[in-house]
């Protein structure tokens, strides 16, 4: 109990401490690179909580695939500097601090009300419990639908972003290209 | 108890982490140790195949990788659906079979719209 | 067998309309870019058929997919909303299109798996599907929002309800996993029983606080509305029509399912939620239309006002016997606004030019010389929105704050009569300009969109004076089912 609790509460301080670089980084892509390191710690926070699975697409997906995407987007808007920090948010500072105040002593009292000591899941199970065997029972019988209806999201997804970044076969070569040659 | 069983099945990972980043940082230290210093203005420019470099490294991409990024991740998440179907695969039996051939034949076609609109072509 | 009760068969309008996108995304490949609106009438095909087997059988009362699904009158009514809202959507796109030069084949598809992801939220018994639901609506929303991308405002209006829109999920999202935490269960079936023995935690309470972001966002209720002025104004208007109608209406759809059976042993800590929602969103939403000079602004505002009624419609679903009451005059009320808002977007229109001019209520001077026929129907609309009769919106209306009357929230209804007055005021303002002012401008009136203002404005008139059919459907479709 006590290793993992060291274990976790190392670990914590990683993942703060990135997600506070990836916020007050002024250059977009260091704070992409901090995000990286914070999908990567909360990945380990899944393997600590047995699901390797989660682990897994955490890590390949978020801190692969997504991260590479968000690096392109941050390269195609050419938004890596912040040029005017602070510009239109002057009343909405204050306004931030008091709100977050508010969450987290509401988060505080509900963590206190509801106790940290009863996990709602049997921690004895749950190494197989986020195996990819589980995982493939549970997703393959009673999330049937949700896993069926994915793939129409998927789907829809990929129509949206052919539509929105204007690909078409008779012009071959996008508008958003060419715009960007110019300039 | 959990963290036993963690540490038996990814001690080999961590390790490997371990002497992977070790090598990393050994090599540059080495380097740096053995190695002969001449340093000049040359040797902090941008290295682009022996060219002096022309212009700021910082310039906006084509919106074509975004497009073959994000065409990359929904694809993704279609494999990683693949990994816990073929572990289970013997125990669903003909049911987990067409289940999964209706969710690739749902994306298949969006393949086929992705290829016909030639968002695959680079120019 | 691996699943239990899969029921492929209650599910099939539903599998067929999937399909029937998917198919038409593949043959629209094929179709030569000036026979695009072949798609159009392909989409409207599979609308119309989907629409007329699910009516076949309204009175259905099954689950599917392993009790994920719940097929009953509750769903099929509102299907009908959304199928109707694409039918009417897509008879307007076919001209409007083309008339903006901004007809590509993938409209039409995308409008499919809107409408896919709408009737999949009506029917969710289970948080993740809902969730899933409201993704699959959504996505395909963003881009058609977007779809006039040569016109800046179109893009900023996507990217500003892209970027709300992302973040109110990543709220629901959260709401999900603290309900999950709560109960241990996704089903509302087995949330409801675990609720019923543990009552409200306070983890339970701010993951349904949260959940419930997601949701009014989508419905745009204040303080969540923000977006919507400006997303309205501008994204396409045959979008704007759309959305208007069939988003709110599955947003309120998982609402009434989610807080009527899962969460209605806890009626009495989220009806003032739900009471302030609807105070809100009605004075506000009133109160800053009358200020708009753009149409599509105040038909914005407008839509959050109506949200808003709805909002007064749901709170007596926590009261027991009243709960089907308020089912039915949710959906009557949803039935009601989506007619005579899509007919009203339609007459937008007739009357907006492909340059941007048109938007504005002054350009509405001397509509009824050039064009009584519009005019008229406009003038029905505006009064069906108002909520007077001989209208379809005077009896929801009605319907609506007879049940919230029944709970005994007179109060509720007083402000909600105070602000049909104030309503007034901005509607009836359009109905004098039209009638009264003179002035000229073009009409661009097509075949098609005459049918649709022809269809919601008779509709509108002869479901304001007769009633009675319609709503005894609408009983009797839910009774029993919350």
């Amino acid at each position: 109990m006590t290793a993992e609790l060291i274990i976790f509460v190392l670990l914590a301080v990683i993942a703060v401490a990135a997600a506070l670089g990836m916020l007050l980084s002024s250059n977009a892509i260091y704070s992409a690179l901090f995000l990286v390191v914070n999908f990567g710690v909360v990945a380990t926070f899944y393997l600590l909580l047995g699901a390797p699975f989660i682990a897994m697409v955490q890590v390949t997906v978020y801190a692969g695939a997504i991260m590479v995407l968000f690096l392109f987007v941050i390269m195609l808007l050419g938004a890596e500097r912040l040029r005017h920090p602070n510009q239109v948010l002057s009343w909405q500072q204050p306004l931030a601090v008091v709100l977050v105040m508010a969450l987290l002593g509401f988060a505080g009292y509900v963590v206190s009300m509801q106790g940290l000591a009863s996990p709602p899941v049997d921690v004895a199970n749950t190494v197989s419990y986020g195996s990819p065997a589980a995982i493939g029972e549970l997703l393959f019988r009673e999330y049937l639908f949700p896993f069926e209806a994915t793939s129409l999201l998927l789907l829809s997804a990929m129509v949206g972003v052919v539509v929105l970044t204007a690909v078409d076969a008779r012009r071959g070569v996008s508008r958003g290209v060419s715009r960007d040659r110019r300039s | 108890m959990l963290l036993q069983e963690l540490l038996r099945d990814y001690l080999p990972i961590a390790i490997l982490l371990f002497v992977a980043t070790g090598m990393a940082f050994a090599m540059v230290a080495l380097g740096h140790l053995f190695g002969p210093r001449r340093d000049g203005k040359a040797k902090l420019m941008p290295y682009e195949s022996g060219m002096t470099p022309i212009g700021s490294a910082v310039r906006r991409m084509p919106v074509r990788y975004y497009l073959i990024a994000v065409l990359f991740v929904l694809f993704d998440i279609e494999v990683i659906f693949l990994l816990p179907w073929a572990v289970v695969l013997r125990k669903l039996g003909l049911f987990g079979l067409i289940e999964m051939l209706v969710f690739v034949t749902i994306l298949l076609v969006g393949y086929i719209y992705v290829w016909k609109k030639g968002a695959l072509e680079w120019e | 067998m691996t699943i239990s009760n899969l029921n492929l068969v209650g599910t099939l309008p539903l599998l067929f309309l999937s399909a029937w996108a998917c198919g038409l995304l593949l043959v629209d490949l094929w179709i030569p870019g000036d026979r695009k609106h072949m798609t159009g009438w392909m989409a409207l095909s599979g609308f119309a058929i989907t629409f007329f087997w699910v009516s076949s059988n309204l009175g259905q009362r099954e689950e599917a997919f392993g009790g994920m699904l719940a097929i009953d009158g509750f769903s099929n009514l509102l299907h009908l909303v959304f199928l109707g809202s694409g039918i009417l959507a897509t008879l307007l796109a076919l001209n409007y299109l083309k008339q903006h030069d901004i007809e590509r084949g993938e409209f039409y598809p995308l409008m499919l798996f809107s409408v896919v992801g709408m009737m999949i939220m009506s029917m969710a018994k289970d948080l993740i599907v809902v969730f899933l639901a409201l993704e699959m609506l959504s996505i395909p929303l963003y881009v058609l929002v977007g779809f006039a991308r040569t016109r800046a405002d179109s893009e900023e209006s996507a990217l500003k309800y892209f970027l709300l829109g992302a973040f109110s999920s990543a709220f629901q999202v959260y709401g999900i996993a603290l309900i999950y935490g709560a109960t241990q269960a996704t089903g509302f079936a087995a949330i409801g029983d675990a609720v019923a023995i543990s009552g409200a935690s306070p983890l339970l309470l701010a993951g349904i606080g949260l959940m419930l972001v997601g949701l009014a966002f989508k419905v745009s209720a204040v303080p969540l509305h923000m977006w919507t002025p400006d997303v309205y104004q501008g994204a396409p208007s045959v979008v704007t029509g759309f959305m208007s109608v069939g988003a709110k209406a599955a947003g309120f759809a998982a609402i009434v399912r989610i807080f009527f059976s899962a969460f209605h042993s806890l009626a009495a800590d989220w009806a003032p939620v739900i009471v302030l929602f609807a105070v809100l969103s009605t004075v506000i939403g009133n109160v800053a239309a009358i200020s708009q000079t753009s149409i599509k602004r105040m038909l914005a505002f407008s839509s959050i006002a109506h949200a808003g009624y709805v909002f007064v419609a749901i709170v007596p679903g926590g009261y027991g016997a009243l709960s089907d009451f308020a089912a039915s005059a949710v959906i009557f009320y949803l039935a009601a606004y989506g007619l005579t808002n899509i007919g009203a977007w339609s007459v937008v229109i007739a009357v907006d030019h492909a340059d941007g001019m048109g938007s504005d209520i002054s350009n509405y001077a001397g509509l009824a010389r050039r064009s009584p026929g519009l005019a008229a129907a406009m003038t029905l609309f505006m009064l069906s929105l108002t909520g007077l009769p001989p209208t379809m919106g005077f009896v929801a209306k009605f319907y609506v704050f007879r049940a919230a009357l029944a709970a005994g929230y007179t109060w509720l209804v007083v402000v909600g009569v105070v602000t049909v007055l104030i309503s007034a005021y901005y509607y009836l303002r359009v109905i004098v300009v039209m009638w009264m002012n003179s002035g000229d401008g073009q009409v661009v009136t097509p075949r098609a969109l005459n049918f649709t203002v022809g269809v919601t404005a008779a509709a509108t008139l002869v479901l304001g004076l007769l009633p009675g059919p319609l709503m005894a459907i609408v009983e009797s479709s839910v009774r029993g089912l919350f």
